[in-house]
Protein backbone atom coordinates (compact mmCIF):
# COMPACT_ATOMS: atom_id res chain seq x y z
CA UNK A 1 0.00 0.00 0.00
CA UNK A 2 1.27 3.52 -0.80
CA UNK A 3 2.47 5.89 1.87
CA UNK A 4 -0.42 8.28 1.49
CA UNK A 5 -3.80 8.31 -0.13
CA UNK A 6 -6.93 10.35 -0.71
CA UNK A 7 -9.16 11.22 2.20
CA UNK A 8 -12.49 12.99 2.33
CA UNK A 9 -14.12 15.08 5.06
CA UNK A 10 -17.81 15.93 5.19
CA UNK A 11 -18.86 18.47 7.81
CA UNK A 12 -20.73 21.75 7.95
CA UNK A 13 -18.82 24.91 6.97
CA UNK A 14 -20.54 26.98 9.62
CA UNK A 15 -22.37 26.44 12.92
CA UNK A 16 -23.75 28.26 15.92
CA UNK A 17 -21.51 28.38 18.97
CA UNK A 18 -22.14 25.36 21.17
CA UNK A 19 -23.88 23.35 18.44
CA UNK A 20 -22.92 19.71 18.04
CA UNK A 21 -21.70 19.03 14.51
CA UNK A 22 -21.34 15.68 12.74
CA UNK A 23 -18.07 14.92 10.98
CA UNK A 24 -17.62 12.14 8.41
CA UNK A 25 -14.03 11.17 7.69
CA UNK A 26 -13.11 8.51 5.13
CA UNK A 27 -9.70 7.40 3.87
CA UNK A 28 -8.89 5.38 0.77
CA UNK A 29 -6.93 2.42 2.14
CA UNK A 30 -7.10 -1.36 1.58
CA UNK A 31 -6.73 -2.07 5.35
CA UNK A 32 -5.07 -5.40 4.64
CA UNK A 33 -6.00 -7.44 7.72
CA UNK A 34 -3.09 -9.85 7.59
CA UNK A 35 -5.44 -12.84 7.63
CA UNK A 36 -5.71 -13.30 3.88
CA UNK A 37 -3.72 -15.68 1.71
CA UNK A 38 -2.76 -15.71 -1.97
CA UNK A 39 -3.88 -18.54 -4.22
CA UNK A 40 -0.51 -20.22 -3.69
CA UNK A 41 -1.01 -20.18 0.09
CA UNK A 42 1.29 -17.29 0.94
CA UNK A 43 0.11 -14.96 3.73
CA UNK A 44 -0.53 -11.34 2.72
CA UNK A 45 1.20 -9.04 5.21
CA UNK A 46 -0.88 -6.82 7.49
CA UNK A 47 -0.94 -3.19 6.33
CA UNK A 48 -3.49 -0.99 8.04
CA UNK A 49 -4.12 2.50 9.32
CA UNK A 50 -3.40 2.40 13.06
CA UNK A 51 -4.57 5.80 14.29
CA UNK A 52 -6.88 8.66 13.40
CA UNK A 53 -6.89 12.00 15.18
CA UNK A 54 -8.87 15.19 14.91
CA UNK A 55 -7.56 18.48 16.28
CA UNK A 56 -9.60 21.66 16.53
CA UNK A 57 -7.38 24.74 16.43
CA UNK A 58 -4.51 22.47 17.47
CA UNK A 59 -6.33 20.90 20.42
CA UNK A 60 -6.99 17.17 20.09
CA UNK A 61 -10.73 16.57 20.37
CA UNK A 62 -10.97 13.02 19.06
CA UNK A 63 -8.72 10.02 18.61
CA UNK A 64 -9.34 6.50 17.39
CA UNK A 65 -7.14 3.39 17.40
CA UNK A 66 -7.78 1.11 14.43
CA UNK A 67 -7.16 -2.65 14.60
CA UNK A 68 -7.22 -5.23 11.76
CA UNK A 69 -10.96 -5.64 12.30
CA UNK A 70 -11.65 -2.27 10.68
CA UNK A 71 -13.02 -2.42 7.14
CA UNK A 72 -11.32 -1.23 3.94
CA UNK A 73 -11.62 2.45 3.04
CA UNK A 74 -12.35 3.19 6.69
CA UNK A 75 -15.13 5.58 7.54
CA UNK A 76 -15.59 7.26 10.92
CA UNK A 77 -18.63 9.37 11.80
CA UNK A 78 -18.26 11.26 15.06
CA UNK A 79 -19.36 14.53 16.65
CA UNK A 80 -17.71 17.54 18.16
CA UNK A 81 -18.91 20.80 19.68
CA UNK A 82 -18.52 23.92 17.52
CA UNK A 83 -16.64 26.08 20.02
CA UNK A 84 -14.98 28.72 17.84
CA UNK A 85 -14.11 29.61 14.27
CA UNK A 86 -11.03 27.84 13.06
CA UNK A 87 -9.46 24.84 11.41
CA UNK A 88 -10.02 21.17 12.09
CA UNK A 89 -7.12 19.00 11.10
CA UNK A 90 -7.53 15.27 10.49
CA UNK A 91 -4.61 12.90 10.49
CA UNK A 92 -4.39 9.21 9.64
CA UNK A 93 -1.21 7.22 10.29
CA UNK A 94 -0.39 3.56 9.90
CA UNK A 95 1.85 0.72 8.81
CA UNK A 96 4.70 1.18 6.35
CA UNK A 97 4.95 4.90 7.12
CA UNK A 98 1.44 5.69 5.93
CA UNK A 99 0.28 9.22 6.67
CA UNK A 100 -2.57 11.33 5.33
CA UNK A 101 -3.72 14.78 6.43
CA UNK A 102 -6.86 16.71 5.60
CA UNK A 103 -8.32 19.97 6.87
CA UNK A 104 -11.65 21.72 7.07
CA UNK A 105 -12.52 25.23 8.09
CA UNK A 106 -15.49 26.15 10.21
CA UNK A 107 -17.06 29.53 10.93
CA UNK A 108 -18.72 29.64 14.32
CA UNK A 109 -21.08 32.49 15.11
CA UNK B 1 -40.74 -70.40 28.15
CA UNK B 2 -39.22 -68.82 31.17
CA UNK B 3 -36.77 -65.96 30.55
CA UNK B 4 -33.61 -66.23 32.49
CA UNK B 5 -33.93 -63.11 34.67
CA UNK B 6 -30.43 -63.47 35.99
CA UNK B 7 -29.15 -62.05 32.69
CA UNK B 8 -31.37 -58.94 32.71
CA UNK B 9 -29.58 -56.87 35.39
CA UNK B 10 -26.26 -57.72 33.73
CA UNK B 11 -27.49 -56.37 30.40
CA UNK B 12 -29.04 -53.36 32.03
CA UNK B 13 -25.75 -52.51 33.70
CA UNK B 14 -23.90 -52.58 30.41
CA UNK B 15 -26.63 -50.59 28.69
CA UNK B 16 -26.35 -48.06 31.51
CA UNK B 17 -22.58 -47.85 31.13
CA UNK B 18 -22.89 -47.43 27.38
CA UNK B 19 -25.46 -44.68 27.86
CA UNK B 20 -23.20 -42.81 30.28
CA UNK B 21 -20.26 -43.20 27.90
CA UNK B 22 -22.23 -41.82 24.94
CA UNK B 23 -23.47 -38.90 27.02
CA UNK B 24 -19.88 -38.17 27.90
CA UNK B 25 -18.88 -38.36 24.25
CA UNK B 26 -21.66 -35.98 23.24
CA UNK B 27 -20.73 -33.72 26.13
CA UNK B 28 -17.15 -33.56 24.90
CA UNK B 29 -18.38 -32.57 21.44
CA UNK B 30 -20.16 -29.57 22.94
CA UNK B 31 -17.28 -28.69 25.25
CA UNK B 32 -16.96 -24.94 25.74
CA UNK B 33 -13.25 -25.35 25.22
CA UNK B 34 -13.65 -26.06 21.51
CA UNK B 35 -16.74 -23.99 20.69
CA UNK B 36 -15.80 -20.80 22.49
CA UNK B 37 -12.02 -20.63 22.14
CA UNK B 38 -12.40 -17.16 20.57
CA UNK B 39 -14.86 -16.08 23.25
CA UNK B 40 -12.07 -16.54 25.79
CA UNK B 41 -9.88 -14.13 23.83
CA UNK B 42 -12.74 -11.64 23.80
CA UNK B 43 -13.34 -12.07 27.52
CA UNK B 44 -9.65 -11.52 28.20
CA UNK B 45 -9.60 -8.43 26.00
CA UNK B 46 -12.53 -7.00 27.96
CA UNK B 47 -10.77 -7.78 31.24
CA UNK B 48 -7.62 -6.03 30.02
CA UNK B 49 -9.74 -2.97 29.26
CA UNK B 50 -11.51 -2.88 32.62
CA UNK B 51 -8.43 -3.87 34.58
CA UNK B 52 -10.50 -6.46 36.35
CA UNK B 53 -13.07 -3.88 37.51
CA UNK B 54 -16.75 -4.79 37.18
CA UNK B 55 -18.41 -4.03 33.84
CA UNK B 56 -22.13 -3.28 34.13
CA UNK B 57 -24.54 -3.88 31.28
CA UNK B 58 -26.34 -0.72 30.32
CA UNK B 59 -26.02 2.79 28.87
CA UNK B 60 -24.34 1.41 25.74
CA UNK B 61 -26.28 0.79 22.55
CA UNK B 62 -24.55 -1.19 19.80
CA UNK B 63 -26.32 -1.49 16.46
CA UNK B 64 -25.23 -3.84 13.67
CA UNK B 65 -27.47 -5.37 10.98
CA UNK B 66 -28.92 -8.68 12.23
CA UNK B 67 -28.09 -10.34 8.89
CA UNK B 68 -24.92 -9.48 7.00
CA UNK B 69 -24.48 -10.53 3.36
CA UNK B 70 -20.76 -9.85 3.30
CA UNK B 71 -18.62 -9.50 6.42
CA UNK B 72 -16.01 -7.33 4.70
CA UNK B 73 -17.75 -4.06 5.42
CA UNK B 74 -20.42 -4.01 8.13
CA UNK B 75 -21.89 -0.72 9.35
CA UNK B 76 -21.60 -0.49 13.14
CA UNK B 77 -23.02 2.26 15.34
CA UNK B 78 -22.28 2.59 19.04
CA UNK B 79 -23.92 5.22 21.28
CA UNK B 80 -23.42 5.75 25.00
CA UNK B 81 -25.90 7.66 27.17
CA UNK B 82 -23.95 10.52 28.70
CA UNK B 83 -24.36 14.28 29.18
CA UNK B 84 -20.74 14.68 27.94
CA UNK B 85 -19.99 17.50 30.36
CA UNK B 86 -16.61 18.24 31.92
CA UNK B 87 -17.59 16.28 35.04
CA UNK B 88 -19.54 13.46 33.40
CA UNK B 89 -18.36 12.12 30.09
CA UNK B 90 -17.31 8.99 28.20
CA UNK B 91 -13.53 8.70 28.03
CA UNK B 92 -13.28 5.77 25.66
CA UNK B 93 -15.36 3.26 23.74
CA UNK B 94 -13.85 -0.14 22.93
CA UNK B 95 -15.44 -2.55 20.45
CA UNK B 96 -14.65 -6.26 20.80
CA UNK B 97 -15.70 -9.04 18.42
CA UNK B 98 -16.10 -12.52 19.90
CA UNK B 99 -15.84 -14.32 16.58
CA UNK B 100 -12.95 -12.49 14.88
CA UNK B 101 -9.35 -13.78 14.76
CA UNK B 102 -8.41 -10.70 16.84
CA UNK B 103 -11.03 -9.48 19.31
CA UNK B 104 -10.25 -5.73 19.31
CA UNK B 105 -11.76 -3.78 16.42
CA UNK B 106 -11.32 -0.16 17.48
CA UNK B 107 -11.02 2.15 20.46
CA UNK B 108 -12.41 5.69 20.28
CA UNK B 109 -11.17 8.31 22.74
CA UNK B 110 -13.63 11.11 23.51
CA UNK B 111 -13.55 14.36 25.46
CA UNK B 112 -16.18 16.72 26.91
CA UNK B 113 -15.82 18.56 23.57
CA UNK B 114 -17.23 15.57 21.72
CA UNK B 115 -20.83 16.60 22.26
CA UNK B 116 -22.15 13.06 21.97
CA UNK B 117 -20.63 9.62 22.59
CA UNK B 118 -21.81 8.28 19.28
CA UNK B 119 -19.55 6.64 16.69
CA UNK B 120 -20.47 5.08 13.35
CA UNK B 121 -17.92 3.10 11.41
CA UNK B 122 -17.53 0.05 9.17
CA UNK B 123 -15.93 -3.12 10.47
CA UNK B 124 -14.93 -6.62 9.40
CA UNK B 125 -16.84 -9.57 10.85
CA UNK B 126 -15.36 -12.99 10.27
CA UNK B 127 -18.34 -15.04 11.37
CA UNK B 128 -21.78 -14.96 12.90
CA UNK B 129 -21.12 -13.72 16.43
CA UNK B 130 -21.73 -11.38 19.35
CA UNK B 131 -20.00 -8.01 19.27
CA UNK B 132 -19.37 -6.03 22.49
CA UNK B 133 -18.96 -2.33 23.15
CA UNK B 134 -17.33 -1.30 26.43
CA UNK B 135 -17.62 2.31 27.57
CA UNK B 136 -15.11 3.74 30.00
CA UNK B 137 -16.45 6.72 31.94
CA UNK B 138 -14.40 9.55 33.41
CA UNK B 139 -15.34 8.39 36.91
CA UNK B 140 -13.60 5.08 36.27
CA UNK B 141 -16.74 3.00 35.80
CA UNK B 142 -17.27 0.59 32.90
CA UNK B 143 -20.50 -0.11 31.03
CA UNK B 144 -21.22 -2.53 28.21
CA UNK B 145 -23.69 -3.30 25.46
CA UNK B 146 -23.74 -5.99 22.81
CA UNK B 147 -25.39 -7.09 19.58
CA UNK B 148 -25.60 -10.39 17.74
CA UNK B 149 -25.45 -10.92 14.01
CA UNK B 150 -25.49 -13.63 11.35
CA UNK B 151 -22.73 -13.33 8.76
CA UNK B 152 -23.12 -15.27 5.53
CA UNK B 153 -19.73 -14.54 3.98
CA UNK B 154 -16.54 -14.20 6.04
CA UNK B 155 -14.28 -11.14 6.02
CA UNK B 156 -10.89 -12.10 7.35
CA UNK B 157 -9.82 -15.48 6.08
CA UNK B 158 -11.02 -15.67 2.47
CA UNK B 159 -8.67 -16.65 -0.34
CA UNK B 160 -7.65 -13.75 -2.59
CA UNK C 1 -67.56 -30.83 -19.35
CA UNK C 2 -67.81 -27.94 -21.82
CA UNK C 3 -67.45 -25.53 -18.87
CA UNK C 4 -63.93 -26.77 -18.32
CA UNK C 5 -62.95 -27.22 -21.95
CA UNK C 6 -62.64 -23.59 -23.00
CA UNK C 7 -60.69 -22.38 -19.92
CA UNK C 8 -58.51 -25.46 -20.32
CA UNK C 9 -57.82 -24.69 -23.96
CA UNK C 10 -57.08 -21.06 -23.17
CA UNK C 11 -54.68 -21.90 -20.37
CA UNK C 12 -53.05 -24.59 -22.52
CA UNK C 13 -52.59 -22.06 -25.29
CA UNK C 14 -51.18 -19.64 -22.75
CA UNK C 15 -48.77 -22.27 -21.56
CA UNK C 16 -47.57 -22.95 -25.09
CA UNK C 17 -47.19 -19.23 -25.76
CA UNK C 18 -45.23 -18.76 -22.55
CA UNK C 19 -42.82 -21.50 -23.48
CA UNK C 20 -42.06 -19.88 -26.85
CA UNK C 21 -41.92 -16.25 -25.62
CA UNK C 22 -40.83 -16.12 -21.98
CA UNK C 23 -42.82 -13.29 -20.35
CA UNK C 24 -40.66 -10.21 -19.90
CA UNK C 25 -40.09 -9.98 -16.15
CA UNK C 26 -40.44 -6.56 -14.66
CA UNK C 27 -36.88 -5.19 -14.71
CA UNK C 28 -35.43 -5.06 -11.21
CA UNK C 29 -32.06 -3.69 -10.25
CA UNK C 30 -30.14 -5.80 -7.71
CA UNK C 31 -30.10 -2.60 -5.63
CA UNK C 32 -33.54 -3.70 -4.41
CA UNK C 33 -32.05 -6.90 -2.95
CA UNK C 34 -29.50 -5.10 -0.77
CA UNK C 35 -29.72 -4.35 2.95
CA UNK C 36 -30.68 -0.78 3.94
CA UNK C 37 -27.09 -0.15 5.11
CA UNK C 38 -25.60 -1.11 1.74
CA UNK C 39 -28.23 0.91 -0.10
CA UNK C 40 -27.27 3.95 2.00
CA UNK C 41 -23.61 3.28 1.24
CA UNK C 42 -24.35 3.52 -2.48
CA UNK C 43 -26.68 6.51 -2.29
CA UNK C 44 -24.60 8.82 -0.12
CA UNK C 45 -21.41 10.13 -1.79
CA UNK C 46 -19.85 10.77 1.63
CA UNK C 47 -20.25 7.04 2.44
CA UNK C 48 -19.61 5.47 -0.99
CA UNK C 49 -15.97 4.26 -1.26
CA UNK C 50 -16.30 4.31 -5.07
CA UNK C 51 -16.25 8.12 -5.02
CA UNK C 52 -12.48 8.00 -4.42
CA UNK C 53 -12.08 6.48 -7.87
CA UNK C 54 -14.30 9.19 -9.36
CA UNK C 55 -12.03 11.84 -7.82
CA UNK C 56 -8.97 9.98 -9.15
CA UNK C 57 -10.66 9.92 -12.54
CA UNK C 58 -11.19 13.67 -12.47
CA UNK C 59 -7.46 14.16 -11.84
CA UNK C 60 -6.60 11.77 -14.70
CA UNK C 61 -9.09 13.61 -16.97
CA UNK C 62 -7.05 16.77 -16.64
CA UNK C 63 -3.64 15.14 -16.92
CA UNK C 64 -1.68 15.62 -20.15
CA UNK C 65 -0.09 12.38 -21.29
CA UNK C 66 1.26 10.39 -24.23
CA UNK C 67 3.29 11.42 -27.26
CA UNK C 68 0.59 13.97 -28.12
CA UNK C 69 0.84 15.47 -24.62
CA UNK C 70 -2.93 15.65 -24.59
CA UNK C 71 -5.41 15.34 -21.73
CA UNK C 72 -9.02 14.15 -21.99
CA UNK C 73 -10.01 17.72 -21.13
CA UNK C 74 -7.99 18.96 -24.11
CA UNK C 75 -10.54 17.47 -26.52
CA UNK C 76 -13.60 16.93 -24.35
CA UNK C 77 -13.52 19.96 -22.09
CA UNK C 78 -15.62 19.80 -18.92
CA UNK C 79 -16.44 16.16 -18.20
CA UNK C 80 -19.79 17.09 -16.66
CA UNK C 81 -20.94 18.59 -19.95
CA UNK C 82 -19.27 16.43 -22.59
CA UNK C 83 -19.78 13.05 -20.92
CA UNK C 84 -23.34 13.56 -19.72
CA UNK C 85 -25.45 10.65 -20.99
CA UNK C 86 -22.51 8.99 -22.73
CA UNK C 87 -22.06 5.90 -20.52
CA UNK C 88 -25.76 5.02 -20.86
CA UNK C 89 -25.22 4.42 -24.59
CA UNK C 90 -22.35 1.95 -24.28
CA UNK C 91 -21.50 -0.61 -25.63
CA UNK C 92 -21.92 0.92 -29.09
CA UNK C 93 -20.63 0.64 -32.61
CA UNK C 94 -17.98 3.26 -33.31
CA UNK C 95 -16.23 3.23 -36.69
CA UNK C 96 -17.74 -0.21 -37.39
CA UNK C 97 -16.34 -1.71 -34.18
CA UNK C 98 -18.31 -2.69 -31.09
CA UNK C 99 -16.75 -0.73 -28.22
CA UNK C 100 -17.31 -0.98 -24.49
CA UNK C 101 -16.68 2.12 -22.38
CA UNK C 102 -13.26 0.79 -21.31
CA UNK C 103 -12.46 -0.08 -24.93
CA UNK C 104 -13.33 3.44 -26.08
CA UNK C 105 -11.25 5.05 -23.32
CA UNK C 106 -8.26 3.00 -24.48
CA UNK C 107 -9.04 3.88 -28.09
CA UNK C 108 -8.82 7.58 -27.15
CA UNK C 109 -5.60 6.98 -25.25
CA UNK C 110 -3.82 5.22 -28.10
CA UNK C 111 -5.16 7.27 -31.01
CA UNK C 112 -5.71 10.77 -29.65
CA UNK C 113 -3.17 10.89 -26.82
CA UNK C 114 -0.49 8.58 -28.22
CA UNK C 115 -0.36 6.80 -24.87
CA UNK C 116 -0.34 3.11 -23.90
CA UNK C 117 -3.71 1.46 -23.39
CA UNK C 118 -4.62 1.05 -19.72
CA UNK C 119 -4.81 -2.49 -18.35
CA UNK C 120 -8.25 -3.83 -17.39
CA UNK C 121 -8.96 -3.57 -13.66
CA UNK C 122 -6.04 -1.15 -13.25
CA UNK C 123 -6.70 1.85 -11.01
CA UNK C 124 -6.28 4.40 -13.86
CA UNK C 125 -8.77 2.65 -16.17
CA UNK C 126 -11.27 2.04 -13.36
CA UNK C 127 -10.99 5.69 -12.28
CA UNK C 128 -11.71 7.03 -15.77
CA UNK C 129 -14.56 4.54 -16.27
CA UNK C 130 -16.03 5.51 -12.90
CA UNK C 131 -15.75 9.23 -13.74
CA UNK C 132 -17.48 8.88 -17.12
CA UNK C 133 -20.15 6.47 -15.86
CA UNK C 134 -20.89 8.82 -12.95
CA UNK C 135 -21.90 11.53 -15.43
CA UNK C 136 -24.85 9.32 -16.49
CA UNK C 137 -25.98 8.49 -12.95
CA UNK C 138 -29.76 8.35 -12.76
CA UNK C 139 -30.20 8.32 -16.54
CA UNK C 140 -31.92 5.33 -18.18
CA UNK C 141 -29.82 2.83 -20.12
CA UNK C 142 -30.28 3.86 -23.74
CA UNK C 143 -28.87 0.93 -25.71
CA UNK C 144 -31.20 -0.07 -28.57
CA UNK C 145 -31.03 -2.72 -31.25
CA UNK C 146 -29.83 -1.17 -34.50
CA UNK C 147 -28.92 -2.49 -37.94
CA UNK C 148 -25.27 -1.89 -37.05
CA UNK C 149 -25.20 -3.79 -33.74
CA UNK C 150 -27.72 -6.51 -34.65
CA UNK C 151 -25.16 -9.23 -35.38
CA UNK C 152 -23.15 -8.52 -32.20
CA UNK C 153 -26.34 -8.39 -30.16
CA UNK C 154 -27.36 -11.81 -31.47
CA UNK C 155 -23.95 -13.26 -30.53
CA UNK C 156 -24.32 -11.82 -27.05
CA UNK C 157 -27.82 -13.23 -26.78
CA UNK C 158 -26.50 -16.67 -27.74
CA UNK C 159 -23.82 -16.46 -25.01
CA UNK C 160 -26.49 -15.62 -22.46
CA UNK C 161 -28.77 -18.54 -23.32
CA UNK C 162 -26.07 -21.13 -24.05
CA UNK C 163 -25.09 -23.68 -21.39
CA UNK C 164 -21.42 -23.45 -20.45
CA UNK C 165 -18.80 -24.88 -18.13
CA UNK C 166 -18.46 -28.05 -16.13
CA UNK C 167 -21.64 -27.15 -14.29
CA UNK C 168 -23.32 -26.85 -17.70
CA UNK C 169 -25.38 -23.82 -16.78
CA UNK C 170 -26.47 -20.88 -18.90
CA UNK C 171 -26.77 -17.31 -17.57
CA UNK C 172 -30.52 -17.50 -18.27
CA UNK C 173 -31.05 -20.55 -16.10
CA UNK C 174 -30.16 -18.57 -12.97
CA UNK C 175 -30.78 -14.95 -13.88
CA UNK C 176 -33.98 -15.34 -15.84
CA UNK C 177 -35.65 -18.65 -14.93
CA UNK C 178 -34.65 -18.51 -11.26
CA UNK C 179 -34.27 -14.82 -10.56
CA UNK C 180 -35.52 -13.93 -7.04
CA UNK C 181 -35.19 -17.55 -5.85
CA UNK C 182 -32.43 -18.20 -3.31
CA UNK C 183 -28.99 -19.65 -3.95
CA UNK C 184 -26.96 -20.31 -0.82
CA UNK C 185 -29.12 -17.99 1.28
CA UNK C 186 -28.93 -15.00 -1.08
CA UNK C 187 -31.59 -14.07 -3.63
CA UNK C 188 -30.52 -14.49 -7.28
CA UNK C 189 -30.50 -11.10 -9.01
CA UNK C 190 -31.69 -10.60 -12.59
CA UNK C 191 -28.09 -9.74 -13.44
CA UNK C 192 -28.34 -6.24 -14.90
CA UNK C 193 -25.18 -4.19 -15.55
CA UNK C 194 -26.77 -0.91 -14.47
CA UNK C 195 -24.46 -0.02 -11.57
CA UNK C 196 -21.01 -0.63 -13.02
CA UNK C 197 -18.25 -0.04 -12.19
CA UNK C 198 -19.13 -1.26 -8.69
CA UNK C 199 -17.45 -1.17 -5.32
CA UNK C 200 -17.99 -4.82 -4.50
CA UNK C 201 -17.69 -5.62 -0.79
CA UNK C 202 -16.36 -9.06 -1.70
CA UNK C 203 -13.54 -7.53 -3.76
CA UNK C 204 -13.07 -4.67 -1.28
CA UNK C 205 -12.36 -2.49 -4.27
CA UNK C 206 -13.89 -1.06 -7.44
CA UNK C 207 -14.26 -3.47 -10.35
CA UNK C 208 -15.69 -3.61 -13.86
CA UNK C 209 -18.56 -5.55 -15.38
CA UNK C 210 -16.06 -7.77 -17.19
CA UNK C 211 -14.47 -8.74 -13.89
CA UNK C 212 -17.88 -9.72 -12.57
CA UNK C 213 -18.71 -11.71 -15.70
CA UNK C 214 -15.42 -13.59 -15.41
CA UNK C 215 -16.33 -14.40 -11.78
CA UNK C 216 -19.69 -15.77 -13.01
CA UNK C 217 -17.96 -17.91 -15.62
CA UNK C 218 -15.44 -19.34 -13.20
CA UNK C 219 -18.42 -19.97 -10.93
CA UNK C 220 -19.83 -22.45 -13.45
CA UNK C 221 -16.32 -23.73 -14.20
CA UNK C 222 -16.31 -22.35 -17.72
CA UNK C 223 -13.45 -20.97 -19.75
CA UNK C 224 -13.58 -17.23 -18.97
CA UNK C 225 -13.82 -14.72 -21.80
CA UNK C 226 -10.68 -12.58 -21.97
CA UNK C 227 -10.77 -8.96 -20.86
CA UNK C 228 -11.45 -6.70 -23.83
CA UNK C 229 -12.39 -9.59 -26.13
CA UNK C 230 -15.16 -9.36 -28.77
CA UNK C 231 -17.15 -12.08 -26.92
CA UNK C 232 -17.08 -9.93 -23.77
CA UNK C 233 -18.22 -6.85 -25.66
CA UNK C 234 -21.05 -8.81 -27.29
CA UNK C 235 -22.23 -10.21 -23.95
CA UNK C 236 -22.01 -6.73 -22.41
CA UNK C 237 -24.05 -5.39 -25.32
CA UNK C 238 -26.78 -8.00 -24.83
CA UNK C 239 -26.88 -7.50 -21.05
CA UNK C 240 -27.10 -3.74 -21.41
CA UNK C 241 -29.79 -3.99 -24.10
CA UNK C 242 -31.69 -6.41 -21.84
CA UNK C 243 -31.55 -3.82 -19.06
CA UNK C 244 -32.60 -0.89 -21.27
CA UNK C 245 -34.68 1.62 -19.39
CA UNK C 246 -33.18 0.86 -15.99
CA UNK C 247 -31.50 3.93 -14.51
CA UNK C 248 -27.73 3.84 -14.25
CA UNK C 249 -26.54 3.75 -10.62
CA UNK C 250 -22.83 4.08 -11.32
CA UNK C 251 -20.67 3.88 -9.40
CA UNK C 252 -22.63 1.36 -7.35
CA UNK C 253 -22.04 -0.70 -4.21
CA UNK C 254 -22.77 -4.40 -4.15
CA UNK C 255 -22.11 -7.14 -1.54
Amino acid sequence: MSKTSRTSITMPASAKKGAIIEIRAIAQHDMESGFRYTESGKAIARDIIRMFTCTYNDIEVFKMDFYPGMGANPLVIFTTVATETGTLEFKWSGDDGYEAINQAHITVS
Amino acid sequence: MDLDFSFQPHRRRWLGRFQKLSLLAIGAWFSPLTAFAKKEDATKAIQDISGGKPVQEGKVSLVIPPLVENGNLVVLKVSVESPMTATNYVKAIHVIAEGNPLPNIFTAYLTPRSGTASITTRVRLADSQTVWAIAQMNDGSFWSGHAETLVTLSACTELV
Amino acid sequence: MKRFLIPFLISAAGFVMAADNPPKQKLQSSYELMTPENKAMQDDPSLNPAMFWVVDGQAAWNEKTGTQNQSCAGCHGDVKKSMRGVASQFPKIIHSKLQTLEGQINQCRTKAQGANPLAYESKPLLSLTALVAYQSKGMPIAVKETAANKADLQKGRQSFYERMGQLNLSCAQCHEDRAALKLGGSPIPQGHPNAYPIYRLEWQTLGSLQRRLRNCMSGVRAQQYEYGSPEMAQLELFLTWRARGLPLESPGVRP
